[in-house]
């Protein structure tokens, strides 16, 4: 089978990358999702909070999520349900199955990645004790609660202050358990400010930064965790530990991009960001395959997740009519002074005629700061900021002009300077 | 002086509110809406509340719900406990209302996803 575009995920990066996509003008578009339904993620955040940014009022996830099916829908756009892409190809060659086409080879003329990301499970952090039963990740807890209807426990412990964990705090004690405490090892929340408020200390429960997690006790089921304070070192200070009983702890450790497709491929991953590196088009360094949303780098703001996917979606149909040169000259744009990571990480060489939106996000909280674009030595566009959190993605939009002089430069980076 | 944080959009603005002889001086504020919560803080604290309940014969197990509109803080979890033992069935459309006037606020709770019926 051929096709113009294919869309691998049916979440809001996929939905927001195909109406991108069909606004510009491409017709021949097809999402596969691997679930029963669109929307992705947001299907079981029931919580608001969702797209005041671009809709100017405050959704829960499933009501964002609809407003896009509907878009998808009114332009007739295709899409697969239950469909798993197994392979991706350097040659744009989709492989995916279900149980009504089998097993389907689809040779695109471009590809949008927009697979989301997963969540760091309990072996990637290495905690000491039982294997009982009673933990589960954050996310499997909040589908497990929203959608299935099913509690996993009666007194929680959570690890890691990430926002799943918050908004799982609040959920667990609205449906009746007690939240003994969330437990952070480094001294500041990567949550958002407003679930530590709304889903915290509106119901009073503790939030322990500097401490960890160092025993799991219990045999078949939790019966307790034990915590302890950490040193500058993050290790732990054993003398001070205290044991909480529980029955369920909730791992909120962080999501890492779900990118085996792109791996498969060969195609070039950001050690920090665990996405594929983009240009300005979110065109990956494999030439006509796309990438946007939480597969491209983690986002806390669904609206930023849309606006990126349509650009992407928008870029692709511009590809697939001819209109993007590809393989001319990049330049990668550097970080410095606390910035762990830009995207774009590359934009061309050559004449601008739309500006560009750069994400980032710093390494530490900082107070007071500039956050910059310099190229070539002169600052070309920046932002005062009262504050940065490793929590809150920060962004800065460069006008065409600016973006002009970003490309014509031979050394840009994107950073801070601490006022 | 209390200092809070802006809940109403993803912003988050730190703020600090003052009260002054005829009302209240709030600062950091990026739009008003910030300011009109803040003082809805010191005032009158309100919440949406959201949940899910179990619904028979759709394409989903449970359909989510929210207060229309935020409620008063202190009624969080009387809302809460309206929704137990409430079932729906399938078909629900977004917007449904599933219980009205919970807790006696004057608000409803409504379903925030269409559940088709299968
Ligand atoms: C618990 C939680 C709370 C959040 N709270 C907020 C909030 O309050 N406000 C806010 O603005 N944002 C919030 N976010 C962030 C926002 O929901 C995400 O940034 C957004 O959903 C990411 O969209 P996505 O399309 O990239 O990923 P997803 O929503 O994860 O969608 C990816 C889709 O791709 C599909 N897929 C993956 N691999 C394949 C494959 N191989 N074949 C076929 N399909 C595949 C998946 O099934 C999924 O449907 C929250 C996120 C989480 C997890
Ligand atoms: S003050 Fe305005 S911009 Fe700032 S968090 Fe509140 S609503 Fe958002």
């Amino acid at each position: 089978m051929k096709r113009n575009l294919v869309i691998i995920g049916g979440g809001p990066a996929g939905l927001a990358a195909a109406i991108g996509a069909y606004d510009e003008g491409e017709r021949d578009i097809l999402i596969l999702e691997r679930e029963p339904n669109l929307g992705g993620i947001l299907n079981q955040c029931i919580h608001n909070g969702f797209g005041l940014h671009t809709f100017k009022e405050e959704l829960t996830g499933p009501e964002y999520a609809s407003r896009f099916i509907r878009e998808v829908k009114a332009r007739n756009i295709e899409y697969k349900l239950n469909t798993t892409v197994i392979k991706l190809s350097g040659e744009k060659r989709v492989t995916a199955v279900n149980e009504t086409d089998g097993l389907m080879n689809i040779d695109a003329r471009a590809v949008i990645l927009a697979c989301g990301c997963r969540e760091r499970p309990r072996g990637a952090i290495n905690i000491a004790g039982c294997r009982s039963a009673g933990i589960f990740s954050a996310g499997t807890a909040q589908k497990l609660v929203n959608m299935e209807g099913y509690m996993p426990g009666k007194e929680v412990v959570i690890l890691g202050s990430g926002d799943i964990g918050l908004i799982m705090a609040r959920r667990m004690t609205s449906e009746g358990a007690v939240v003994k405490a969330v437990v952070e090892l480094m001294p500041y929340s990567s949550g958002l400010n407003r679930n530590i408020v709304q889903c915290l200390n509106d119901f009073n429960i503790p939030l322990k930064f500097s401490h960890t997690v160092v025993d799991i006790k219990g045999n078949g089921r939790v019966k307790s965790v034990v915590i302890a304070p950490v040193d500058e070192k993050l290790n732990p200070i054993m003398d001070k530990a205290e044991e909480i009983s529980c029955d369920c702890l909730l791992l909120s450790v962080g999501l890492l991009p779900e990118n085996e497709l792109a791996k498969q491929a060969g195609i070039a991953l950001s050690p920090v960001t665990g996405g594929a590196e983009v240009d300005e088009n979110m065109m990956t360094l494999s030439d006509g395959v796309f990438e946007c949303g939480n597969v491209l780098h983690v986002h806390d703001l669904v609206d930023f997740v849309s606006e990126e996917s349509a650009h992407a979606g928008k870029c692709a149909a511009r590809y697939i009519a001819g209109k993007i040169e590809s393989g001319s000259e990049r330049i990668k744009i550097g970080t410095f002074g606390g910035v762990r990571y830009c995207v774009p990480e590359y934009v061309y060489r050559g004449k601008a005629s739309e500006g560009i939106g750069l994400k980032m996000r710093v390494n530490n909280v900082y107070r007071k700061v500039r956050i910059k674009v310099v190229a070539d030595g002169v600052e070309i566009a920046g932002k005062n900021k009262q504050i940065v959190t490793p929590g809150e993605m920060e962004t800065l939009s460069l006008t065409a002009e600016q973006a002009d002089k970003l490309k014509n430069a031979s050394d840009v980076s994107v950073g801070l300077e601490v006022k | 002086m209390r200092e809070m944080i802006c809940i109403c959009c993803p912003m988050g603005c730190r703020m600090t509110v003052e009260k002054t002889a005829d009302g209240y001086l709030v600062t950091g504020n990026t739009c008003p809406r910030g300011k009109a919560y803040a003082i809805d803080e010191m005032t009158a604290p309100k919440r949406m509340v959201t949940s899910s309940v179990p619904v028979d014969g759709g394409n989903f197990k449970m359909v989510s719900v929210k207060t229309a509109v935020s409620i008063p803080k202190e009624l969080i979890f009387k809302a809460l406990d309206s929704l137990k033992g409430v079932r729906m069935t399938a078909p629900v459309k977004e917007g449904d209302v599933v219980v009205k006037n919970t807790a006696g606020s004057g608000v409803d709770f409504i379903a925030t996803r269409n559940v088709d019926k299968c």
